[in-house]
């Protein structure tokens, strides 16, 4: 028990501090989280696109289609299961499997923040592509064992299509893994930095070195960790088979690509591994480009006034959002029809400030900022997912494939030669 | 950053787990007549494999492991595979007349690991060998750049002519 409550104390993540009780709650906890973050996410993406198109979007369950995704879950679960008769069931039955536990099993090694890890590896950055490449695998699988056209032609273009882009994001990451080993302060790398000149794979070091550097290493070398993360950016869509790289699930082609055949439960595992692989691999992003779990400007605007400051925007962003659903509240309706609407609106909206309270308390505030900032700059990431969906039209095969070997790949090449020259100099 | 050791738990168990799944899903790999089935028996061995390596304390070989080859041929095998006519495949005979050399094949190399091991004791080490984990990729990296470049980009060199001789094979008319 002494060691249970000693570990808050250490400066380790659970898994190297031998803390296995903690890495059980950790795991439970992210679990957890991802889940919530899907059903948001879900929610988000509706409600947002909605917006985009000039329409309201979910509206009928729960005040502003709040509830939508519980009564989708609780749909998804009733639903009949069904297995295609000429399926191979072993096969079909495996592939929504090993796609949950792949994309769920790369949050190993995500920093929330310096101790918010269940464990730092020392290949961390390598694990998470190589386990996210096995996701493919689920997807062929997927494709293969429903014994129909569309999804094996869906699954077919899937794996050619993520084949061609874990290429191009292999040489953007490389290169920013180059920038952990090029010490010395600053955009242009000049001056004294801290830190040690020695190179890295580990998640949480990346983000260390970022820290001893000064510098985000998307500013660094500027244009070239820019570069570097701009590849990121678009390999990472087309990795994750989201608009406008989603041929894998073209709708108006392969009706719905390689999850065609599967329906209820199974389904909607696919539908949880493609969100938690989104936010997997805008993890990575944030961790090599965007300073991880570090507050914006952790040296200029450094001391006690501004640390205290910056430690106020988890409440802040809570009270927010508790206000503008107070409001909301506020301005509906006002016939008898809305009431339960109405008090279960108030209540959820007491409920967030009161969590923003929580999070004023000092002892709270401080574990807790690190895990906000991570959140903030992934949560951008999925606004940016959604907001392609909302304005890209889809690639055609052959324009995804030639701008993953024409233009992606050479460019990550000369990136990662131009970071290696640069930091040579 | 404080070099740590790694402290194995469960050592005999973790190695026979994995080595039990490397075994059986081998066996599965040739023994099942749908060749789909035998590439994801592949990569359960693969996988083990990986699991391996990092009981010998070597993450980074682990993590190339994943990536490479199940990340990448395996995903190419089944790419091939899926557009093979399978069901044609499961009714052809297999490739079983060769079992007598196969079986010789297997007897000399079990022999001669066995041999190995009965003879060449001192070439293990009689102690298990603490590696710090912490810089094991680094050093990789320190071998394959300071210690073996020449032989590193010679082996470049032949992947590179490997790869175009390929696209010359495929291509008729470049």
């Amino acid at each position: 028990m002494q060691d249970f409550l000693n570990y808050l104390n250490s400066n380790l993540t659970p898994g190297q501090a031998g803390a296995y009780i903690w890495v059980v709650i950790y795991i439970l906890i992210i679990f957890a989280a991802v889940s919530v973050a899907v059903i948001a996410m879900n929610w988000l993406e509706r409600k947002i696109l909605a917006h985009m198109q000039v329409r309201l979007g979910p509206m009928r369950v729960g005040p502003h289609g709040l509830l939508q995704p519980f009564a989708d879950a609780l749909k998804l679960l009733l639903k009949e299961d069904i297995i295609p008769a000429n399926a191979d069931k072993l096969v079909f039955w495996m592939a929504p499997l090993v796609v949950v536990i792949t994309a769920f099993t790369t949050y190993i090694v995500i920093p929330f923040g310096p101790t918010h890890a269940v464990t730092d590896m020392n290949i961390g950055i390598l694990f998470m592509l190589g386990v996210a490449s096995l996701g493919t695998l689920g997807i062929i699988m997927a494709g293969w064992a429903s014994n129909s056209h569309y999804p094996l032609l869906g699954s077919l273009r899937s794996s050619a299509q993520m084949v061609s882009y874990e290429v191009a994001m292999g040489m953007a990451v490389v290169s920013a893994v180059l920038m952990t080993s090029l010490s010395g302060a600053g955009v242009y790398g000049i001056g004294p930095g801290g830190g040690d000149a020695i190179g890295t794979l580990s998640m949480i070091e990346i983000v260390r070195a970022q820290m001893n550097q000064h510098v985000w290493f998307i500013f660094k070398f500027f244009p070239l960790g820019l570069a570097a993360f701009g590849i990121f950016a678009i390999a990472m869509v087309a990795e994750t088979n989201r608009a406008p790289f989603d041929l894998p699930e073209a709708e108006s082609e392969l009706t719905a690509g390689f999850h065609t055949e599967y329906s209820g439960f199974r389904w909607s595992l696919f539908f949880l591994a493609e969100y938690a692989a989104m936010i997997a691999v805008s993890s990575i992003a944030v961790t090599l480009w965007l300073g991880g779990w570090m507050r914006p400007f952790p040296h200029w605007l450094g001391g006690t006034a501004w640390d205290t400051a910056f430690s106020l925007f988890p409440a802040l962003t809570f009270f927010f959002l508790a206000g503008l659903t107070l409001r909301t509240t506020v301005r509906m309706p006002k016939t008898s029809y809305f009431k339960i609407q109405k008090t279960g609106l108030g209540v959820f909206g007491l409920l967030l400030g009161g969590i923003g309270l929580v999070l004023l308390v000092p002892l709270v505030r401080d574990r807790i900022q690190d895990i906000y900032w991570f959140t903030i700059k992934v949560a951008g990431f999925m606004y940016l997912y959604i907001w392609y969906r909302g304005t890209f039209p889809r690639y055609r095969f052959d324009q995804l494939m030639s701008l993953g070997w024409k233009f992606m790949i050479p460019t990550g090449v000369g990136v990662l030669i131009a970071t290696a020259l640069v930091g040579v100099l | 950053m404080p070099v740590q050791e790694l402290t194995p738990v469960a050592t005999p168990y973790f190695f026979y787990g994995l080595s039990a799944v490397a075994v059986l899903s081998a066996i599965g790999v040739i023994m099942r007549r749908n060749p789909v089935h035998s590439a994801i028996s592949l990569i359960f061995t693969l996988l083990s494999l990986a699991g391996l390596y990092l009981m010998l304390y070597a993450p980074f070989v682990a993590g190339v492991q994943i990536i490479l080859y199940v990340g990448g041929i395996v995903v190419l095998f089944l790419f091939v595979i899926m557009l093979i006519n399978i069901e044609r495949m499961e009714r052809e005979y297999q490739f079983n007349k060769q079992w007598l050399v196969g079986l010789l094949a297997a007897t000399v190399l079990g022999v001669l690991f066995v041999a190995v091991y009965v003879k060449g004791q001192a070439i293990f080490p009689q102690h298990a060998v603490r590696f710090p984990e912490q810089l094991n990729t680094q050093q990789v990296g320190k071998m394959l750049y300071v210690d073996y470049l020449l032989p590193f980009e010679i082996a470049s060199l032949l992947l590179l002519v490997a790869i175009v001789g390929a696209v010359v094979m495929a291509k008729k008319r470049i």
